[in-house]
């Protein structure tokens, strides 16, 4: 017994700090404190600080805070430490310490954002783009005025795929499509089920909200779990008990919440419905790119003569499945793909939209920036809508998800 | 769908002796993919190349000294490897970093034919048979009058004791403390290496700095001479204090081995090969003699990799793949592996002298001639996971990953045809 409770110790978060050697590899690589000393750095504010954490005890430090949670330390941690997870433990702690700003309570919220700003999209579209209106809400809120803002589709993906019936084939696909999805780049949506049809599913849309990622971000663990709960409880349902029927998903760092983040940050692991839902997830790439490797993929591809740029986002990484959209834009004949190897782009989330933050995002993404003004790329394929969002304020070029392009040389 | 994919090789860990074997093997024609738990010892290593420093007396002429320590030790790496081979690699290594992404960046030295000797952070005299340009002029004969420049903002890097020590050793060297403001809580090599890209700070550098040398020829300062462009940024540096300057190799974060890595891993991806980062293999998939997959903890759910071929690159007793419990059992983790060289129960697995030869320490994955793992006719072992060597006490660490590294996908070429049939 004690050696089970010896062995949940060491899995988690926590436990997993005494494997920490300070090599400071997980400094060499942390895009924000390589940018600014406001972040001391992942070994600093993770391992290190953590030992003065003491449960109950007023929290030792506001920069972890300045932490953007893009998880890039724990994948390249050789020692396996959960820093990114501690961090994220340490940022709920101090908001509980020291109270959550206004901003953070509403920005985390896209799925009531969506909803107010779907009907009325117009305007709030107009607004958004008005000078003055940003000004007043960098004011009052603290969202910075030049921070990357999503375009409100002014339709919801779901009432598309309410509106049509996918073909029963025998395998089933439940579309996760997330809340960028629903409100801002249905399009995207569509594409992922004609793409999934295309290659034999029949796919599923359940009623569905947000992961409750924002909320986990800005510290807000109460509202995320209960969030990220009703949407397990929600995909689940439309599993209908079938063993054989996947979960998929567009949104790289949505799917992460699901498949990892919830259990290991929020501390849901013993929730047997969120276990069953985040072992069923993949990511939309990653599901293609095994049917490719059994064979089952369609390669009807037209040829696409373009040169793309392809960013693998911070959570996409996260996974730890590598960058299966490399290998499935080879597969399109006539497609240049340029893999830039810059780590972040600086946003992760709703970090970057923040004002006393924004800076230091612009300042991550520099480099990433750089490296895709220099390939020569007239687009950049990214598989997180707000990386898409961001690369393309610092760039000015168009961004879109990997699918798109698969979807056009499919031409479907 | 098992969350299965196929390739014609897996190559576990992403230290030196995964990135070349895994270059290697997809150079040769065959579809790579290296799964590594986090990067390898690359970013705390001096990233310079030494082949073989003590054997046990210094080395001056690494090549013949290399022969004799195959013969006298027929289970030393480089006695399963040959010394013609550590020559191939070091030749492909010179030829990979200059093709590389650094431009003007290259490794030079005597190489297997004279050693060179260079100084370390705490002024010894290190022996390495290849270093970085930027380390060069740091080589002990060529040193005259010498200025060891630091800042007392580095913690880990004290300019007296470095100059203190080589002028014990008889070289001419004295300690010049400069000023920054670095403004951090953890000031150390990276950080500065990143403001030594910034041509304008540099020129601030050297604007401080230069009033305090005298009739100095060489400066040393620790290695931080940037990451985009260090060789522009050397030229940059002596141009401007027009003196040789030199990198010594600091504690860890190494700046030196991040170049390296950059420089390793752009060749994979220039090769076709591809890298899961994060993933830690967990174990594997037997049939009869041979694993037909390895299982990775990825996110959510364990995902399986399937190839004829693999390779154990997953470092020794450091990188945590090889552990000694409290049991005092010795195992490697991912395949359950024998090993060898595990004193046997009763003997001392330690002696108290830290920095003495350990009996724990040339324990290995046990391999036959052709580096295949006992047991496991398709797996193959590189690196620091190899028993028979003392790396710590030879120098030789990095000249072992390397060229069992290159031999390794010989081997597999070998063994299969070429490796791109494999999968056939
Ligand atoms: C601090 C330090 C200083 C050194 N100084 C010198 C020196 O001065 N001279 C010298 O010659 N050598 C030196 N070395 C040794 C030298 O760096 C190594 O011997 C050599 O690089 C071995 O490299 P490797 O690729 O075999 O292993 P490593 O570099 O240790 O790489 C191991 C890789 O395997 C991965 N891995 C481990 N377990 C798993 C798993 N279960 N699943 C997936 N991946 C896994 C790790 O994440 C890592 O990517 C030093 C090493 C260290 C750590």
């Amino acid at each position: 017994m004690t050696d089970l409770l010896e062995l949940a110790e060491h899995e988690s978060p926590r436990g997993s700090l005494d494997h920490c050697v300070k090599c400071t590899i997980c400094e060499t690589a942390c895009p924000v404190s390589n940018v600014t000393p406001l972040f001391p750095g992942p070994k600093y504010a993770g391992p290190q600080a953590e030992r003065y954490r003491v449960g109950g005890e007023p929290s030792v430090d506001a920069s972890v805070d300045y932490c953007s949670g893009c998880g890039i330390c724990t994948q390249v941690c050789p020692q396996g430490v959960k820093i990114a997870e501690l961090n994220a433990r340490a940022r709920d702690a101090l908001k509980r310490d020291r109270g959550v700003p206004v901003r953070d309570r509403i920005i985390t919220r896209p799925t009531a954002l969506g909803r107010l700003g779907t009907p009325a999209a117009g305007l709030a579209n107009f607004a958004l783009g008005l000078r003055p209106a940003r000004i007043a809400a960098e004011k009052l809120l603290g969202v910075h005025r030049d921070a990357p803002m999503p375009r409100f589709a002014g339709r919801r993906f779901s009432r598309w795929a309410r509106g049509r019936t996918s073909p029963a084939t025998g395998r089933r696909a439940v579309y996760f499509h997330g809340c960028g999805t629903e409100y801002y780049e249905p399009e995207t949506g569509e594409q992922v089920v004609a793409v999934l049809e295309h290659n034999g599913f029949e796919v599923v849309v359940p009623s569905q909200d947000c992961c409750g990622l924002p909320l986990q971000s800005s510290g807000l663990f109460d509202d995320a779990r209960r969030t990220v709960l009703r949407l397990a409880r929600a995909l689940d349902g439309a599993l209908g008990g079938d063993p054989d029927t996947v979960i998929v998903g567009n949104a790289t760092s949505c799917t992460l919440m699901l498949k990892r983040e919830a259990r290991e940050i929020l501390g849901l692991e013993d929730d047997p419905v969120l276990k069953r839902v985040s072992e069923r997830v993949y990511d939309i790439c990653e599901l293609l790119l095994e049917l490719h490797d059994r064979g089952e993929l369609r390669t009807d591809f037209q040829p696409v003569h373009e040169t793309v740029a392809y960013h693998a986002p911070c959570q996409q990484q996260g996974h730890f499945i590598g960058k299966p959209a490399l290998e499935l834009l080879a597969l399109v004949p006539g497609l240049e793909v340029r893999e830039l190897t810059a780590r972040c782009c600086g946003i992760a989330g709703t970090y970057g939209l923040k004002a006393e933050k924004y800076e230091i995002a612009m300042a991550v993404g520099r480099e990433l920036f750089g490296q895709i003004e220099g390939s020569g790329a007239g687009s950049v394929a990214c598989d997180s809508e707000t990386c898409r969002w961001q690369i393309t304020h610092g760039t000015g070029r168009p961004s879109a998800h990997p699918i798109e392009y698969l979807h056009r040389a499919y031409g479907l | 769908m098992n969350r299965e994919l196929h390739y014609d090789a897996v190559v576990i860990g992403a230290g030196v002796a995964g990135l070349v074997a895994a270059t290697r093997l997809a150079q040769g024609g065959a579809r790579v993919c290296v799964l590594a738990r986090g990067v390898g010892s690359t970013h705390l290593a001096p990233g310079t190349v030494d082949v073989l420093g003590y054997a046990p007396d210094a080395v001056r002429e690494p090549g013949p000294a290399l022969e004799q320590l195959a013969a006298s030790q027929p289970g030393h790496p480089y006695a399963l490897v040959g010394a013609g081979v550590v020559a191939d690699a070091l030749d492909w290594f010179v030829a990979t970093v200059q093709a590389g992404p650094l431009p003007g960046y290259g490794y030079v030295g005597g190489g297997l034919e004279l050693g060179g000797r260079y100084p370390s952070a705490l002024g010894a005299l290190r022996p390495s048979a290849l270093v970085p340009v930027t380390m060069a002029a740091g080589e002990a004969q060529q040193l005259g009058r010498l200025c060891i420049v630091g800042t007392p903002a580095l913690r880990d890097f004290h300019p007296s004791l470095c100059a203190a020590n080589l002028a014990a050793a008889g070289i001419d060297a004295r300690a010049v403390p400069v000023e920054l403001e670095l403004d951090r809580a953890d000031a150390n090599t990276l950080g500065v290496a990143r403001r030594f890209d910034d041509p304008g700070w540099r020129a601030r550098f050297c604007a401080r700095l230069a009033p305090l040398l005298g009739g100095e020829d060489h400066v040393g300062l620790p290695a931080m001479l940037g990451l985009r462009d260090p060789f522009g940024a050397l030229a940059d540096v002596e141009q401007r204090l027009g003196r040789r300057v030199f990198e010594i190799p600091t504690l860890p974060p190494s700046v030196p081995g991040m170049r390296l890595y950059e420089i390793l891993s752009s060749a994979l991806r220039a090769a076709g090969g591809r890298l899961v980062l994060g993933a830690e293999v967990v174990s594997g998939r037997w049939s009869g003699g041979r694993v037909e997959a390895v299982v990775t903890r990825a996110a959510g759910h364990d995902r399986v990799y399937a190839a004829p071929w693999f390779v154990l690159a997953s470092g020794g007793f450091a990188s945590g793949a090889i552990e000694l419990d409290s049991h005092w059992t010795a195992r490697e983790r991912i395949l359950g592996l024998p090993l060898r060289g595990v004193p046997p129960a009763g003997e001392p697995r330690f002696v108290p002298e830290y920095a003495s030869e350990q009996p724990l320490a040339r324990a290995g994955v046990a391999v036959g001639g052709d580096l295949r793992a006992e047991g496991a006719d398709n797996v193959l072992v590189c690196g620091a996971a190899l028993p028979g060597a003392a790396p710590w006490r030879e120098h030789s660490g990095e000249g072992i990953a390397l060229a069992s590294a290159f031999r390794v996908a010989q081997v597999v070429g070998e063994l299969a045809g070429s490796p791109a049939e494999a999968t056939a």
